[in-house]
Parts: structure tokens; C-alpha cells; sequence
């Protein structure tokens, strides 16, 4: 009973798309529907006036593939996502346009396929949203500045002003991520600037907050999160 | 002889024939003692270590400055510790002691070499120890129900190969004549557990599959760990203990039947609802809801069986510990059963899937249905396994009122949060979204504090049957025994 349910759901799945490929611009482009003759895709994509032919689903030599695979040190942040447990509040995925808000909140541009996980070592689409989706969060929020202050203290970000009329967040510090330490002969590029309105989350005069090697590896997956693509089976607005 | 062929023989655990029943149930009862026991005190353990980091996380969720500098125990590690606390330490060590239990008496043998038993018992809740610190420290691998490092898998694996196989040694010599419902559901779930652990530990985190056949790996697995393991063991002690305490027989023999087959043959395929709206073949997404709602079945016949055995015994069951836990068990089972069908229909889906409605509905199945079931039956088999009573009737019942307004008050709350919840995140008006990110959050914190607040509820009900469980250990009132069980309520009609 269990071996054929592993079968129909498991098995088939595999089958079904367990060899997707990343795939190119070409046939990404929003022209290429139009164009395809037999085989081939034709367009003008170096803009000389001369169509070129390419095989759809073959990859160009140097040309790029989506999705892309993310930096090491953004891998190195996925690391610690994993073992900080974010998945249990923020999933990565967004539902088709009419199934639920996903499209209006901005989460992303299309809905997520399979395609969009093939090349993640471990998928962490996630089942709870406590707090938002992320997985087009390098795009809406594209500043490193910004996700170190919401890491050291998510209210900083959310109700910088301290109004306590304003909803605030209930998303948990990780100020472990970043350490005090001395300013040396000058500021760290990546201190802190605590705002005014926080004097208890500053460091003592003469010392700045930085963030440590896991902070900053976090930040760099964040901002790997973006969903700035299109692929044959998704296209924006769907 | 060899030595291998002479220790297969001696593992045959059958009985002397001849022996009248109730001499064969009191051997059985002091063979099984020491290794069920064990299991038992490991269960009790686990339990109010779980409950310690179901209240870190409840409390840290409406108050996120609380412990907020202690990386070990921050929300996702915590949750994940109360998870794996409860799921493999308090409700496998369960399994394991009821489970093996039920299944030696119903097939009248006994367990030879206890001592593989016990061994291999100590190692479990080792690995379940080395994965819970593996978690707090950083070794958690975000994979829902399998956050443990997958280095204590292995360890994991081959001490339940060794606890399970005692199940089915003594199905294989099992006395001769029928096979009571509690026996398919023991001997299936010690083959389907084991089948589905290993086959999503190999393939989400030794040998990964690509992209999202992980999330379906995942939720194939986490779904039927609580459908094909937990759930099958719960109403194995139903269908054991509600005919047993009440001496009568169960309502139908055909729809046990039926209840058990539509359980295996519908619900291995339902754990896909987890992923409605998710990148997933959308076919089977609609395979998924085809199964959840199919459920209808096993829970609506189990429930009219189970119903139908108890009804005009409401006494009974108000007075006996072991009747009142179970009885709410299995109405509990009923009702989470058809919650559960009635999520995965798209339309209510797509409000209650992200939402905390769907952490309500995991601790309906995993609380108020199977753990509820299982403190019946311990308080039905350590009397027997220690020839004591209960020290305190008084305990009981803090423990039953604690825990079962307790997980009421949080059923409330995380339904009704939760359905808030997730219609905040949907409401649009002309295409924009009517409340933020934050409004959404926000909107949570009363939902969460009532959450807190029915956690101490729990806390308070756990501690009093841990004192119970204790100074049953230790001996208090063992002459009690000569004066009949400890009841919780009087014929006469006491009120609590």
C-alpha cells in the first residue's frame, strides 16, 4: 500500500521532472514563442540585423542559465537559514495569481514551478507564514544595510519611530549574528547606524556593532533570494 | 545445535498451553515489566522536556525579546526541539511500551531476551537526545519532522529495528484463533514506520532528489508518520482498552475492518495537501485532496464502532482514568479527522495553509487524539506491570482538567488565529492588500498569548502526572492494591 503510494507520488515525480534543466535566455525570450521554426528558435539577440538559429533547450556555450546557482557565500547563509530554523515563519514560494495574495503582496512577479528549486541542495519551500514569503526578498528589499538592522532588531525596521499606535514585529533578534568590538583607525564599512530612537541597541561611545561571519553570510543569501526571471513554463504576471 | 539456531529457539516466546488466561496475562505482565516500564519513564521524561520548549517558543512568539540573545534558543531551534521531544521521545517511547505491550497479551507470548529490548530502548532515546542537542546547537536541518542531524538516523534506525522486530516475533508466534483489530493496526504501523523513516532520511538528506520531489519526499513522510505510525497505535489502544475496561465486546467486527483498510489504503497518499498552491505537479495536488477527503471514511467508521461500543456506559467511563482520556481521545480523532479532510479542499486551503490553523490541527491529531490516548493507557498498564495503584486520585484529575481544557483553549485559539490569519493575508480591495505585514503579525499576538496561557494549563496537567508516575514508581500506597483500582469519580454520581 505504502510502496505504491511511494510510486504514484514519490517515483513519478522523479520521472516526471527529476531531470529539468536550468535553462537559457534564448529560449526564455519573450520572443521566442512567436519564432520558433521547427526545431529551432530564431532571433536577433547581438542586434547585428542576422537571425541566428538555436536549438531550444540547448545551452549556448557562456551563455547564462536560469535559475542561477547562488554565491558561496550566500550558500554558506543558507546554511545557517537551515539551522536557525527561518523556514518555520517565512516560506520561499508563490502561488499563481487568484490562489490567495501572493502575486499583490509583491512575493514575486509569477508563480514558483518546479524548475525554479532544481539547482538548491535542499529545497526550503517552507508551510508556515508567521511572517512573510522570501523568496523574492533580494528584490524587494536589495539593501545590505537594511537586513543587518532587521536581524539585530526587527523593530528598528518595522516601526522606527517607536509609535506605539503602528503594529510592530514579532519576529525574534538574532544580535548573535553581529559582535561589539573597537573602532580601529576608522569605521567598519559594515557598523551598524542604529537609529536615535534605539539608544539601548547602540554600542558603548567608541565602539562599533558589526556583523560576524554568519551575519554576513545570512545577509548575502537574503539577498541571493530573487525571483527576476523568466522560464518557458512561468512568465511574469501569471 | 548452533549457536544462532539455539537462539532462535529461544526467542520463541509462546506460552505453555493449558495455562488459564488470566495466569498467562500475569506472566506476560511480569516478563513485559521492566522493558515497558523503561519505555514509559522515557516517555514521561520526554514529555515535560517537549513541554519545556513548547513553552520557550509559545512565550517567545508573542514576546520575541524573551531569550532573544541565546542563539541555542532561538524560535526555530526551540519549536524544533519541542517537536522532536515530543514526536520521537515522548510519543515513540509510548508507542513502544503500549504498543509491544498490547500486542504480547493479545497474542498471549511473551518477550524472551528483554534484554535486546532494553539495550536497544537506550539507544534510541541516546539518539533522540544527540538529535535534540544536534538541533540547539546548530546541526538542524530545516526538513520538517526530520530536524534531527541526519548523523543520529542511523543510530535511530537499527535501535527501532530492534524494538519493532519484538512486534512482529510475537505476531509470528502469536496463539492460534482470531486476530483482534488492535494486532493489524500494531503490526502494520512496526512495518510502515520503519519504510517510510529510511526511505525519506535517503532520499531529502543522504542522497537528495532534485528540487521539489524533496518537499513531496518530506510531507509523503511527515504526513504518514502521524497517519501510519502514531495514528494506527492510537487506535489500536481504543480498540484495545474501551472493550477491555468496559467488558463488553467491540460494536462490529466489519467495520474495524473496514476502518483499517480505508486508513491504509487512503492515507499514505493524502500528505501532499501540505503542498496545495506549491511548485508540485499539480495532478498530484488533486491525487492528495482525492485521498484527504477519502479519509471521511476510516474516521466516520471508526467513530460510529467506537461510539456504539461505549454508549450507555457514561458512568463508566467518567470514573475510570484509563475510559475518561481515552474517550476524549477518540472523539478527538473523529473531529481532527474531518478538520483535516475538510483543509484540503483548495477553497478552505488556501486561507488555512500558511496559517497557525494548521499548527492547531497538528497538535488536535498529535495532543488531543493520540497523546490523550496514550496517558489512558498508561494509566490502565501500570497498575498491572507493578501490581500497584494509582497513588492519588486527586492527580488524576488536575492531570486530566489541566490537559484537556488546556488543549482545548489551544485548539480555540490556533483555529480561530489562524483563520484570521490567513484571511488577513488574502483580503485584497482593488487588487492591493488590505492589511501589511506587520498588521497580519500583530493581529496574532492575542491568539498567542491565549496559547501561552492554555500551555501552562498543559504544563501544570503533565507535572501532576509526572508526581503520580513517580510515586507509583517509588511505592507509594502499594497496598491499595487489595481495595480495587483508583477511580476518579463515584458511582453515585461525584461531579469532577
Amino acid at each position: 500500500m505504502l510502496a505504491f503510494s511511494w510510486t504514484g507520488l514519490i517515483l513519478s515525480s522523479v520521472i516526471q521532472y527529476g531531470s529539468l534543466q536550468p535553462v537559457t535566455e534564448f529560449v526564455n525570450h519573450p520572443q521566442s514563442e512567436e519564432q520558433i521554426t521547427g526545431a529551432f528558435i530564431e532571433l536577433d539577440l547581438d542586434n547585428d540585423g542576422k537571425k541566428e538559429s538555436f536549438v531550444p533547450g540547448v545551452n549556448q556555450p557562456g551563455e547564462q542559465t536560469f535559475p542561477q546557482p547562488i554565491s558561496g557565500l550566500a550558500q554558506q547563509g543558507k546554511e545557517v537559514y537551515q539551522n536557525m530554523g527561518c523556514l518555520y515563519c517565512h516560506s520561499q514560494q508563490v502561488r499563481r495569481k487568484g490562489f490567495g495574495a501572493d502575486f499583490e503582496r509583491g512575493w514575486g512577479d509569477r508563480q514558483t514551478v518546479p524548475r525554479d528549486y532544481i539547482l538548491q541542495g535542499r529545497v526550503l519551500l517552507g508551510t508556515s507564514r508567521t511572517g512573510p514569503d522570501l523568496m523574492a526578498v533580494g528584490q524587494r528589499q536589495p539593501s545590505w544595510e537594511w537586513h543587518y538592522l532587521h536581524l539585530y532588531n526587527p523593530r528598528i525596521t518595522a516601526n522606527p519611530t517607536r509609535d506605539p499606535n503602528k503594529p510592530d514585529s514579532i519576529m525574534p533578534p538574532f544580535r548573535f549574528l553581529f559582535k561589539v568590538q573597537k573602532i580601529g583607525d576608522a569605521p567598519s564599512p559594515d557598523a551598524l547606524k542604529i537609529p536615535d530612537n534605539f539608544p539601548e541597541d547602540k554600542a558603548p561611545e567608541g565602539y562599533e556593532i558589526v556583523p560576524t561571519d554568519e551575519g554576513r553570510a545570512l545577509v548575502a543569501y537574503l539577498l541571493s533570494l530573487k525571483l527576476n526571471y523568466e522560464l518557458p513554463e512561468s512568465r511574469f504576471s501569471e | 545445535m548452533s549457536p544462532l539456531i539455539s537462539f532462535f529457539t529461544s526467542i520463541d516466546p509462546r506460552q505453555k498451553t493449558g495455562v488459564p488466561l488470566k495466569v498467562q496475562l500475569s506472566e506476560i505482565d511480569r516478563q513485559m515489566r521492566v522493558p515497558v516500564i523503561m519505555f514509559l519513564c522515557f516517555a514521561v521524561l520526554w514529555l515535560q522536556i517537549g513541554t519545556f520548549f513548547a513553552m520557550v517558543s509559545s512565550i517567545k512568539l508573542h514576546n520575541p525579546e524573551f531569550l532573544g540573545d541565546l542563539s541555542w534558543l532561538t524560535f526555530g531551534r526551540t519549536r524544533s526541539a519541542h517537536l522532536n521531544s515530543v514526536a520521537y521521545g515522548w510519543a515513540n517511547n509510548a508507542v513502544f511500551g503500549v504498543g509491544l505491550w498490547i500486542m504480547a497479551r493479545l497474542c498471549k507470548v511473551t518477550v524472551r531476551h528483554a534484554g535486546i529490548l532494553i539495550t536497544a530502548g537506550i539507544f534510541w532515546n541516546i539518539g533522540v537526545a544527540a538529535g535534540v542537542f544536534g538541533i540547539l546547537s546548530g546541526g538542524m536541518t530545516s526538513i520538517e519532522w526530520l530536524e534531527m542531524p541526519m548523523q543520529v538516523a542511523p543510530l535511530l534506525a537499527l535501535s527501532y529495528a530492534m524494538i519493532g522486530v519484538w512486534g512482529v516475533i510475537m505476531f509470528r508466534y502469536r496463539a492460534l484463533g482470531h486476530v483482534y483489530v488492535s494486532q493489524w493496526y500494531i503490526l502494520g504501523g512496526l512495518f510502515w514506520f520503519p519504510w517510510i523513516y529510511m526511505i525519506a532520511q535517503v532520499m531529502i538528506l543522504w542522497v537528495p532528489a532534485r528540487g521539489t520531489v524533496q518537499a513531496i519526499t518530506n510531507w509523503w513522510f511527515a504526513h504518514n508518520v502521524l497517519g501510519l505510525w502514531y495514528t494506527p497505535m492510537g487506535l489500536a489502544a481504543i480498540y484495545y482498552f474501551l472493550p477491555k475496561v468496559l467488558g463488553r465486546p467491540i460494536h462490529s467486527y466489519y467495520l474495524s475492518v473496514l476502518g483499517f483498510w480505508s486508513l491504509a489504503l487512503f492515507y499514505n497518499w493524502a500528505g501532499v495537501h501540505h503542498l496545495i498552491g506549491g511548485p508540485i505537479p499539480v495532478w498530484l495536488i488533486s491525487a492528495g485532496i482525492v485521498a484527504s477527503v477519502m479519509m471521511v471514511i476510516p474516521a466516520i467508521v471508526t467513530a460510529i464502532n467506537h461510539h456504539m461500543t461505549a454508549v450507555g456506559n457514561a458512568r463508566a467511563v467518567w470514573c475510570s482514568p484509563t475510559l475518561r482520556f481515552i474517550v476524549f481521545g477518540a472523539m478527538s480523532y473523529t473531529f481532527a479527522s474531518l478538520f483535516g479532510s475538510a483543509m484540503a479542499l483548495r477553497d478552505i486551503n488556501v486561507v488555512t495553509h500558511f496559517s497557525q490553523f494548521t499548527v492547531g490541527h497538528a497538535h488536535h491529531g498529535a495532543y488531543a487524539f493520540f497523546t490523550m490516548v496514550m496517558f489512558g493507557s498508561v494509566y490502565f498498564m501500570v497498575p498491572r506491570l507493578l501490581k500497584r495503584e494509582w497513588p492519588s486520585a486527586a492527580l488524576i484529575k488536575v492531570h486530566f482538567w489541566g490537559t484537556a481544557i488546556g488543549i482545548g483553549i489551544m485548539l480555540f485559539a490556533l483555529h480561530i488565529g489562524g483563520w484570521i490569519q490567513g484571511e488577513m493575508w488574502n483580503e485584497l480591495k482593488d487588487g492591493a492588500p488590505v492589511y501589511s505585514n506587520l498588521d497580519v503579525s500583530q493581529a496574532l499576538v492575542k491568539w498567542f498569548l491565549s496559547r501561552s496561557f492554555a500551555g501552562i494549563l498543559l504544563t501544570i496537567g503533565h507535572v501532576a502526572f509526572l508526581v503520580n508516575f513517580v510515586w507509583m514508581l517509588a511505592g507509594g500506597k502499594s497496598t491499595r492494591y487489595k481495595e480495587g483500582p483508583t477511580l476518579i469519580g463515584d458511582k453515585e454520581g461525584s461531579t469532577l
